[in-house]
């Protein structure tokens, strides 16, 4: 892992946010910054963040175990969100992710609450539930990396998968 | 305002009163702070910072606002608890977490008018003495986060952010931070825990209100992204003319996040009180879909008591007690609190016939067991348990007794945890339990097996593990 000038540099700057004495209140940030290089968090991020702010790693690790918008393991070059709370749900979100599934090939039956992410077999997708994502009067809808989709209609989910699919 | 031009098919209702959502959907608009100062942007900042603090907490709380983040609790009153001894730094916490299922508003805030709420926050930090604000947004608005931080350059290089505000010598920064997509951040001693950089434990209250003890054991003030709205608004108008709008004790606008089985769901930002669930599910949203019936209502976010269509509803109105249909009910905190539910974040979720209780209260009861932090045994055990019984009901391995189990479990957890959650997730199954229980041990007898009312449960329990 190389963190490179650029990314220190960000570093630096989102632990200037906080008072000097509470640079701990920084390890998100620099979680979601060596995430979004990395496209996860490694056992070297970790140790390279609890080193930055001074911490044991185990003060970082235990952050990333508890939330899940962290993730220990690479996903596809896309990875999708699926909303899959109650009025997603009631417009269509179980079916979309069915759809989703098999328009990227992913298999879910290997999934579980502390391993919730499935990968495709090319790679490129990966797919997860996520809870409510906080636009309920459009649903059912996704995320594809930082990208928001809503009232996806179930024919639109193949078509969605091959545009990200064309730019891959 | 005649004259602001919505986008094709956002026009507000008829029945709406835009005081946040002014700017929402309109033609022309853009979240730039050049747009922002085109029609008064930043102008009630520079009339704040001339006035006394106190008398801004005293407009605040003539106003009567009450937050918009899911208690309900008097603004004004919650910042006048730092200590008026205090030594301490102060801060303020833009509480923009929004993840209680069912609601969406606070998305459009900050999407497309971000300086509304930076010039709530500047005013609410000069009033309560933060030099220091964070806003704490969910992760799952990376865009948001974005929008916000341009915004804050903006401000700040406009002279209303940084030092000497306005010309005075006030001074005030204000951060993005970034939450990674858990519900109990939203939780605002959760949410402190978070920003300080922990796992997002709540902190148990008393001791730690935040207004005393919050953001690094410093009094703290934690606000909901349009209680903060609001307070631009209530400089503007003045807390008496403000508290004109809406209905005693309930007063101001307040926007309504409506989903769920109706023609149009949307949002809706009305005066509080003045409009009944009637009107917003039949005027507002088109009423229901074709030929189906109004089988029960959520009015508050997830959390909030599920509401039967065919109930009675005893509300007291002065001295007399009056009986309310569920089409009756208006919109306010007190009258939802009478009717046993909470008006809550604003989240209205509607379910018609077709829906199977069995199968919504399940799809919750996932929900809570994936967001529960954990610390505490009944909220950890027993939203798991919830959810492991309505699973096998819906997979038609359930037994009437279930519903018993069910229910024993919720009362187990409610008033015996460190936060709010463990109401939060007792009270959906302590009140589809009380309202439909019939359907729900129906649903699990034998005969029943397989014949859930909705196609969607099959799929759901597949999905869930
Ligand atoms: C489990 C739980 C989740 C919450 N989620 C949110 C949220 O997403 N957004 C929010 O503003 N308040 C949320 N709250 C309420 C906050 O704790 C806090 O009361 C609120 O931010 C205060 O702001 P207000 O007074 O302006 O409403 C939540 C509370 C609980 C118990
Ligand atoms: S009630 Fe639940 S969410 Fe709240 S502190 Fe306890 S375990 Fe955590
Ligand atoms: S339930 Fe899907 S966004 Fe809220």
């Amino acid at each position: 892992m190389t963190i490179s000038p650029e990314l220190d540099k960000k570093a630096e700057e989102a632990i200037s946010h906080y008072p000097a004495e509470h640079k701990r209140a920084a390890s998100l940030p620099l979680l979601h910054l060596l995430q979004h290089e990395f496209g996860y968090v490694s056992e070297e991020s970790v140790k390279w963040v609890a080193d930055k702010l001074g911490l044991e790693p185990i003060n970082v690790l235990e952050l990333v175990t508890f939330y899940p918008g962290f993730r220990q393991s690479a996903p596809g070059k896309f990875h999708i969100r699926v909303c899959r709370t109650l009025s997603c749900a009631m417009a269509g979100s179980y079916e979309l992710m069915e759809s989703l599934c098999k328009a990227t090939q992913i298999d879910r039956s290997g999934t579980s609450h502390q391993n919730p992410i499935a990968v495709s077999p090319d790679g490129k997708f990966s797919i997860e539930f996520a809870e409510c994502l906080a636009s309920c009067g459009t649903g059912p809808v996704c995320m594809v990396n930082d990208d928001f989709h809503e009232s996806i209609k179930p024919a639109e989910a193949a078509k969605l998968v091959e545009n990200y699919r064309a730019k891959a | 305002m005649a004259d602001i031009q919505y986008l094709e098919g956002k026009k507000p209702h008829a029945k709406e009163h835009r005081l946040i959502f002014r700017n929402i959907d309109r033609v022309g608009w853009n979240p730039s702070i050049d747009k922002y100062m085109e029609e008064g942007g930043y102008d009630q900042l520079k009339k704040a910072v001339k006035m006394e603090r106190a008398d801004i907490t005293n407009e605040v709380k003539a106003s009567g606002l009450r937050g918009r983040g899911g208690a309900g609790f008097p603004t004004g009153l919650k910042w006048t608890f730092i200590p008026p001894t205090n030594t301490k730094p102060v801060y303020l916490i833009c509480n923009a977490d929004e993840s209680e299922p069912g609601t969406f508003k606070d998305r459009y805030i900050l999407h497309q008018d971000p300086h509304q709420l930076i010039e709530g926050m500047v005013i609410a930090s000069y009033a309560v003495g933060a030099k220091l604000a964070y806003i704490y947004v969910r992760e799952e608005f990376p865009e948001a986060a974005q929008i916000l931080e341009k915004a804050i350059a903006e401000a700040h290089e406009k002279g209303f952010l940084g030092k000497d505000i306005c010309g005075t010598d006030f001074e005030l920064e204000i951060y993005v931070h970034r939450g990674a997509g858990a519900y109990i951040c939203g939780e605002e001693t959760g949410l402190i825990e978070s920003l300080e950089g922990k796992r997002p434990y709540p902190r148990i209250k008393p001791p730690y209100f935040p207004a005393a003890l919050g953001l690094w054991m410093n009094p703290t003030i934690v606000n909901n992204v349009e209680s903060l709205c609001h307070v631009k608004h209530i400089i503007e108008m003045g807390g008496e003319e403000y508290a004109k709008l809406g209905t005693p004790r309930n007063t101001g606008t307040r926007i309504l996040c409506v989903s769920g089985d109706v023609q149009k769901p949307g949002y809706f930002e009305v005066q509080v009180g003045k409009v009944t669930l009637g009107e917003v599910i039949n005027d507002m949203c088109g009423g229901l879909k074709l030929g189906r019936k109004l089988k029960a209502v959520i009015p508050g976010g997830s959390s909030a008591k599920v509401l039967r269509a065919d109930e009675k509803f005893k509300v007291k109105r002065g001295e007399d007690t009056v009986e309310l249909n569920i089409e009756d009910i208006p919109m306010d905190f007190d009258t939802l609190a009478a009717c046993g539910s909470m008006a809550g974040s604003g989240g209205v979720i509607i379910m018609d016939d077709s829906r199977s209780m069995a199968w919504v209260l399940n799809n919750l009861n996932n929900f809570y067991a994936h967001e529960s932090c954990g610390q505490c045994t009944p909220c950890r055990e027993g939203s798991l348990w919830m959810k492991k019984i309505t699973d096998r009901i819906v997979r038609g391995e359930g037994t009437p007794e279930d519903v018993d189990t069910l229910e024993s479990v919720a009362y187990n957890i409610d008033g015996r945890t460190i936060c709010a959650f463990g109401e939060a997730c007792s009270w959906p199954t302590e009140s589809f339990v009380a309202k439909f229980r019939d359907e729900l041990v129906g649903t699990t007898k034998v005969e029943n097996r397989g014949k859930l009312a909705n196609p969607e449960a099959a799929l759901a329990a597949a999905g869930l593990k």
